[in-house]
């Protein structure tokens, strides 16, 4: 089982990319959650801050001299008092006129109205038809998510199906939390419809944008019988004109269980390639054609050779993306 | 005074006026002959506005909208310095609604401000505002609930100043720029939400590299390697928006009539939800003599940028009998109001086409290099940030007061005092262009004592989720406003991290900007702080009271940009 040892060494690796990737300097990369609102100094400035704004003010005045246009001639020099700000008072100057109440719930609505905001979106990445050698499969990827800046549900759900049945059919809900500028941490459970027998899934995962716009995701599961397995995502949307996007988009699976009910074997399982030429009508509607090449490996293409499955597949698809 | 009954009447005659001239008050009329004519205006010490919803035609096109006395802007509430005025404000729409009187000095309770000064107007029921008339100006009011502003529901205010005016003229004309959507409001924030550069058309392209419109790749590739776009220049662009003035689109072409060699007041009020214009008349010199309903030295310019919430009154001298267009561009190049001054109704004149998109700079980073500077907006290299990647984007150090979450896509590592800098776009653009340090007060500043002590506050954000804020946190998790002393002066400094330019707007107060010679600096309500850089403007905290102070980009503050000042203490007894 030397993949065991490779998923396992690679899991942490894999977490932790979006934590690498979110700023330049690795001393910034610390997740909000553990970041104690430290640097908020109590009520704007303190003494020392005072002093530190007097410092500021210097070299901004210097600024101003080196680019300076016009009629500068502020009081760059005078002595501005280093006074303590005043502490922030406990009342509210509204209620001398309205009731506690009234004004209560207004400053409510007031503190949802600026930040509070819940949005939802819902994304049909993928709707697909998929042309191969010898058979015709519809494929789908879709996303949805609801909630604030920070907290959100997350849905997701892929799937393939061919004129006979359906294939494989996945549906997640997680939660999801912004641990910084890019990057998102998202845990929760993924069930598999499709393939049988059935299987739930724990899903620890990451999904953001790596430098160059990188749309990236990654996840770690871990199924009701204990099989661990992983996935890395990641896509790229090539600009060539304002509404004409090339997007080139691939995908790799890992298993550290071999699962022969499932006819995955250990290691890397299989691996998709895809490069897609989408048209963006509108920004929620955008048709596309490309082609879709997917890999069975190790194992996984020995088991696919014997149920007499293609190893691998190079299809032509058109599709659908769509905002809903 | 006027009696209530002859109010009522008014109001009347006004509606049935409004109705034959497709719901827009005489002033902002196709073809108003200026605001010389009869029943242009709201006046008096009684005022009663209703405030519902309406279908606003633009370019033909019928959208939804809140109108004012049914008309979208509101009518123009014309007082005088001096005077009471009792404003009586009837929400029938079904939803809270409230209306901010912009740039007016007044008592906290009748700033208008839901959860702030007053509880807000409930459907279906009104409010009065009563307050005394303390200054004179150009001056504009809005909706401060919801996003109500992006529907059409402000209007331009302007008060006639006691004694003499100052400034001479024969004609004005009001001019109020803005922004509409056939998109809800609440579309267009989750757009934002969802899919950053939604509205962006106007993006570097692989082909745009290849045919030499856009920089080469590698520079495109270097942006990318930061995650940023210098071409995400407004939020919400003309690909969703038509620019309005005075609620006529570009080709509903609004006239403002003028007789040959008179002297013309344009009272330009940017009552924009989130666009930032750069105005123009082609062939007219403009004279500025009032920012933010201030009097200042008059300064003449061919072009001056006005952000959203800002007002200028401008002075022309047509001398030809022949028209001019009015230009407005959007300050992203992705659309224009347009509006002619003519001698006669049914003129037009030469419309100039847009000018090519700008482009962020290392300054918009807060990166400030003289000689990069002095290269915009060019050439290969100029303009490509990694060559310098040993300043970090990104350092909580450079900011230490920041709440570094995900809401802080970046830290501006060398800002620089951007007052004298001309708005983004207008850089290199050869004739005149108003800046900040051009501006003089007319009159005296009232207070022009030495501050006691300074305040830094940073303008925060991430493009990337759409997420704004000041000092790192939204107002929807902060608990404390910030404390002012009554009569206490301070020196406030904004430092922008982000890469967008913010107009931010205090309530209740005029500052004096840290420019100009001492005693004449400009004072304003709403100033400009440009990406990367910053702004430093002295405060004389004289309004007991509580007060919003926010970005006035409309989805930027309902993203979070927005804190509540206090003044303490309330009573008369100086601490």
């Amino acid at each position: 089982m030397k993949w065991t040892l490779i998923i396992a060494a690679a899991a942490p690796v894999i977490l932790a990319t979006p934590v690498l990737a979110q700023s330049d300097p690795p001393a910034m990369q610390m997740p909000w959650p553990t970041t104690p609102p430290q640097t908020q100094a109590p009520a704007e400035t303190g003494d020392q801050d005072a002093d530190r704004l007097q410092m500021d003010h210097g070299a901004m005045d210097h600024s101003q001299m080196d680019h300076s246009q016009t009629g500068h001639g502020a009081a760059a020099d005078d002595a501005v008092g280093n006074e303590p700000p005043p502490a922030a008072p406990t009342d509210h100057a509204a209620e001398r006129f309205y009731t506690a109440d009234e004004m209560a719930a207004a400053r409510g609505q007031l503190q949802r109205e600026h930040g509070g905001a819940i949005v939802s979106n819902l994304m049909v990445d993928m709707a697909e038809l998929q042309l191969g050698d010898d058979e015709t499969a519809f494929h789908w990827e879709g996303e949805g998510w609801i909630g604030g800046d920070i907290n959100r549900f997350v849905f997701k759900t892929e799937g393939e199906a061919n004129e006979d049945d359906v294939e494989s059919a996945e549906v997640q809900a997680l939660y999801s939390r912004a641990i910084g500028p890019y990057f998102d941490l998202q845990a929760g459970v993924r069930y598999d419809i499709e393939p049988r027998p059935n299987r739930v899934y724990a899903v620890l995962g990451f999904e953001g944008v790596a430098p160059y716009w990188f749309e990236t995701t990654g996840a770690l599961f871990v199924s009701d019988e204990g099989e661990v397995s992983a996935r890395l995502e990641g896509s790229y949307d090539a600009r060539l004109t304002q509404r004409l996007i090339l997007q080139p988009r691939g995908e790799i699976n890992f298993s550290a269980d071999d699962i022969p009910e499932l006819e995955v074997g250990a290691g890397v399982t299989d691996v998709e390639l895809g490069l897609r030429l989408r048209y963006d009508i509108t920004r929620n509607f955008a048709p596309y054609v490309g082609v879709s090449y997917e890999t069975k490996l190790g194992d996984t293409a020995d088991y696919a050779s014997a149920a007499g499955e293609d190893e691998s597949d190079m299809r032509f698809v058109f599709g659908v993306r769509v905002r809903l | 005074m006027f009696s209530r009954r002859r109010l009522l009447h008014g109001a009347g005659a006004l509606g049935a006026g409004l109705v034959a001239a497709r719901a827009f008050p005489a002033w902002a009329q196709t073809h108003a002959h200026g605001l010389g004519s009869p029943l242009p205006t709201l006046s008096g010490e009684e005022i009663a506005l209703n405030i519902a919803r309406m279908h606003l035609n633009v370019e033909g096109r019928d959208g939804h909208a809140i109108g004012i006395n049914g008309t979208v802007p509101g009518p123009l509430i014309r007082l005088r310095e001096g005077q009471n005025v009792r404003l009586t404000v009837n929400n029938a729409l079904d939803e809270e609604t409230s209306i901010h009187w912009h740039g007016l000095i007044l008592p906290f309770q009748m700033d208008g401000v839901p959860g702030v000064s007053f509880p807000g107007i409930r459907a279906g029921s009104s409010f009065t505002y009563e307050f005394p008339v303390r200054q004179s100006g150009t001056y504009w009011y809005h909706s401060h609930s919801g996003l109500q502003e992006q529907e059409g529901h402000y209007g331009p205010i302007v008060i006639d100043p006691a004694h003499r005016d100052p400034i001479a003229y024969d004609r004005e004309h009001v001019i109020v720029l803005s922004d509409f959507s056939f998109l809800h409001p609440h579309t267009i924030f989750a757009r934002l939400k969802q899919e950053p550069g939604h509205f962006n058309m106007q993006r570097e392209t692989i082909l745009g590299a290849l045919n030499g419109r856009d920089p080469p790749l590698s520079d495109q590739m270097d942006w990318a390697e930061m995650r940023m776009d210098p071409t995400d220049i407004s939020d919400v662009t003309g690909s969703t928006y038509t620019f309005l003035i005075n609620g006529h689109g570009p080709a509903d072409n609004w006239t403002a009539l003028f007789q040959p060699g008179e002297r013309v007041r344009l009272r330009f009020i940017n009552a924009a939800a989130m666009t930032i214009f750069n105005v123009r008349i082609p062939g007219l010199p403009l004279t500025v003599v009032q920012a933010d309903g201030l009097n200042v030295k008059p300064v003449t310019v061919d072009e001056f940028q006005i952000s959203v919430a800002e007002t200028y009154d401008v002075i022309v001298e047509p001398r030809e009998d022949r028209a001019f267009t009015l230009v407005a561009e959007a300050v992203d190049r992705s659309g224009m109001g347009r509006a002619t001054l003519a001698p006669r109704a049914g003129m037009s004149a030469e419309i100039p086409p847009l000018r090519a998109r700008p482009r962020s700079n290392m300054r918009d980073m807060g990166m400030d290099m003289s000689s990069m500077t002095m290269a915009w907006p060019g050439t290969e290299g100029a303009n490509a940030p990694m060559d310098h990647g040993d300043m970090s984007m990104r350092d909580g150090a450079n900011a230490p007061q920041v709440r570094m979450g995900p809401g802080v896509q970046s830290i501006a590592p060398m800002p620089v005092d951007r007052l004298g800098d001309r708005g983004q776009g207008l850089e290199d653009v050869e004739h005149r262009v108003l800046v900040y340090t051009d501006l003089e007060a007319l009159e005296t500043n009232p207070d022009v004592r030495t501050p006691t002590r300074s305040l830094e506050l940073h303008l925060t954000g991430n493009m990337e989720r759409f997420m704004w804020s000041f000092d790192g946190e939204r107002f929807s998790e902060v608990v404390e406003p910030i404390p002012f002393r009554r009569d206490e002066r301070v020196r406030v400094t904004l430092v922008n991290d982000s890469m967008m330019a913010h107009p931010i707007h205090l309530h209740g107060h005029f500052f004096e900007l840290l420019t100009g010679p001492d005693g004449k600096r400009p004072r304003k309500h709403t100033v400009n702080v440009l990406p990367g850089g910053k702004v430093t403007f002295d405060l004389t905290a004289d309004a007991p009271g509580d007060w919003a102070f926010h970005c006035h980009l409309l989805y930027h503050m309902h993203a979070g940009m927005f804190r509540v000042v206090t003044v303490r203490p309330l009573d008369e007894t100086r601490s």
